[in-house]
């Protein structure tokens, strides 16, 4: 179901962490979401997947978060590691798409490294367009997201939109 | 209105498109890498029986050509049915090379043409003048079940590019400095447009690597405008293109109606540049780093392993010896390509100089198999990327260079200016 409220403990990296370290090429043959997860970010955190685990965390990024290669086994394997969503300064373009694609939401927030520490609370608020910062308590806006972008998100992916409509038909109205 | 433009506008059904705003294009090729087992995954799972149209997709295997793990090897097999099942005109397997140059030596990319692959390095095709760009597994999915894709209309910046080449400096030197003076982000969801004396002067091959490696400044397409050279090519590879494709028109605006921002630069003076680990954008001359040394040197690549690249590389191999410890791959561009090189007699020359030759396929660019790096090593490299962890082991070291400066370190075992041996 789509959550329009998400809330999470925030998981801090810097600028341009590309997709071979959110998610390394020697293990793009794997397809299975458990065999993916493993790897998630193995490169930049060891054992990021079980340092998240049983918790809902957010990854707060700086600029151009998921530049480099096109795979989508990057947000895949954040996703299936439990990242819940990821805010940024900017992302890189494919990643971004690949994100919303998968159903992992991407929202993009300047300001938002300077304002959170590691395991700070945050909450995303994709109706308002808002983010709320725990300590100390603080309010953000968020990039809007185009209708297209909207529906795809409200459907939890472009997987089930298109099973759903079989076709591209969010642009003017939702 | 700009040609990228007018490429999207006609792909949208709509006389014009404005940058920001958000449309439906029509497909005109889209192409599958070995990488992606999940396009066929999600193909299905958003319940895709019949691809839309059989003639305009194509399969390349290339990443792991061929394949080094037994997975690798299910997934091409799975693809090979899948297409097999589906008609897919054009397949081409372990035997052809990296998508990049595999497409438009079939004659399967032309000017105003919508192109999207799963790859990210797609930016290449704006070199003949089409739009085309890197897009996920499940896009394309999508792009398999309607034939269509979403785009916001990017904004457009121009990059130009004036003064003559220096004997020993290539495109790869001059795609480095600019990424280094304009960052990672400058393009970021924009398109960016090559001009100048210096791009109208180069090869069409020299003009694939500026459009190749804009995508490490965030690009989403490029843009050359087509001239003799593109239209020679074209009519070599798919002359029946030539009588199709549109005229290009005048862009008749005023230069701050049509480009968000224009860069200038003068290469005039550039020396050969060399990409420090582990950024594409930590570029110094080659004189700062002379005397790295290096357990590897890899020529080749959709980057670097071209005629003119392996041409060089053989050009300063010639009668001489690769470093005692030092290891140097040849990895060309494609089957066609590696072809020619044995026909011109280059390959031998590299080979007694010492060299080790890879299948045509993308290699350890990836980090995926044939000549990957242990930690503490050392490798200076003609392909795209030196982000940690991209050529195997995240403690090795990656230096970003062109062919000419890959070919000289060989042969010193340390990071050396090509001019030496020139
Ligand atoms: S050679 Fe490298 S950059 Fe080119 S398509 Fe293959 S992996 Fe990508």
């Amino acid at each position: 179901m789509f959550k329009p409220i998400i809330e999470g403990k925030i998981f801090k990296v810097g600028d341009d962490i590309d997709t071979d370290q959110i998610y390394p090429g020697r293990y793009l043959y794997l397809t299975s979401p458990e065999e993916m997860a493993v790897h998630a970010m193995e490169d930049v955190i060891a054992d990021f997947y079980k340092k998240i685990e049983g918790e809902d965390w957010i990854i707060a990024a700086g600029k151009n978060f998921g530049c480099g290669s096109s795979r989508e086994h990057a947000p895949r394997a954040l996703l299936y590691a439990g990242v819940k969503a990821i805010v940024a300064e900017s992302f890189g373009r494919i990643f971004y798409r690949n994100a919303l694609n998968v159903g992992l939401p991407a929202v993009k927030c300047s300001g938002i490294v300077k304002e959170v520490q590691q395991g700070s609370l945050i909450q995303i608020n994709l109706k308002e367009g808002l983010i709320v910062l725990g300590t100390p308590e603080k309010t953000l806006s968020i990039e809007k997201f185009s209708p297209q972008l909207l529906a795809i998100l409200k459907n939890e992916g472009l997987i089930p939109y298109m099973k759903k409509y079989g076709k591209y038909s969010h642009l003017k109205n939702i | 209105m700009h040609p990228l433009y007018q490429i999207l506008a006609d792909a949208a059904g709509r006389d014009k498109v404005t940058p920001g705003e958000f449309i439906i294009a029509k497909v005109d090729l889209a192409e599958i890498n070995d990488l992606y087992l999940q396009v066929i995954m999600s193909f299905k799972e958003m319940g895709g029986d019949k691809i839309w149209d059989s003639q305009k997709v194509t399969f390349v295997m290339d990443h792991y050509a061929p394949p080094p793990t037994i997975k690798a090897a299910e997934n091409q097999t799975k693809m090979r049915e899948f297409a097999k099942e589906q008609g897919i005109k054009y397949f081409f397997d372990i035997n052809r090379g990296v998508c990049h140059q595999v497409m438009p030596e079939e004659g399967l990319v032309w000017p105003d043409m919508v192109l999207v692959a799963t790859d990210s390095h797609t930016t290449t095709h704006g070199a003949f003048g089409a739009f085309s760009t890197g897009i996920g597994a499940t896009d394309m999915a999508a792009v398999l079940l309607t034939g269509e894709i979403w785009f916001r209309v990017p904004e457009i910046i121009k990059i130009k590019i004036q003064g003559k080449i220096r004997k020993g400096v290539m495109a790869k030197d001059i795609i480095l400095y600019i990424i280094s003076q304009l960052g990672t982000d400058i393009a970021l969801y924009k398109a960016v447009e090559y001009t100048g004396e210096t791009v109208t002067d180069m090869s069409l091959d020299e003009r694939l690597v500026l459009c190749n490696m804009a995508v490490e400044m965030g690009a989403k397409a490029t843009y050359i405008k087509p001239d003799k050279k593109v239209w020679d090519y074209i009519s070599l590879v798919n002359p029946q293109k030539i009588q199709e494709c549109r005229p290009i028109k005048q862009i008749n605006e005023k230069e701050n109606e049509v480009y968000e921002s224009v860069y200038n630069f003068d290469i005039s003076n550039l020396e050969p540049q060399v990409a420090l680990p582990y950024r594409v954008d930590n570029v110094v001359p080659v004189s700062q780093v002379a005397e790295e040394p290096i357990n590897q040197a890899l020529i080749g690549t959709c980057t670097g392993g071209r005629i003119n690249d392996i041409k060089i590389a053989a050009q300063i191999l010639k009668g001489r010896k690769i470093f005692s410890s030092v290891r140097l791959l040849i990895i060309p561009v494609s089957n066609k390509i590696l072809e020619k090189c044995i026909e011109l007699g280059y390959i031998q020359t590299l080979l007694n100089a010492g060299a080790t030759l890879v299948t045509p396929s993308c290699g350890p660019c990836l980090g995926a198999h044939e000549g990957v790096l242990s930690s503490g090593e050392s490798c200076i490299s003609t392909s795209s990327r030196n982000f940690p962890g991209r050529m195997g082991s995240s403690e090795a070291k990656i230096f970003l260079s062109s062919p000419a400066t890959a070919a000289a370190s060989a042969i010193k075992g340390v990071i050396t200016d090509p001019r030496e041996f020139l």
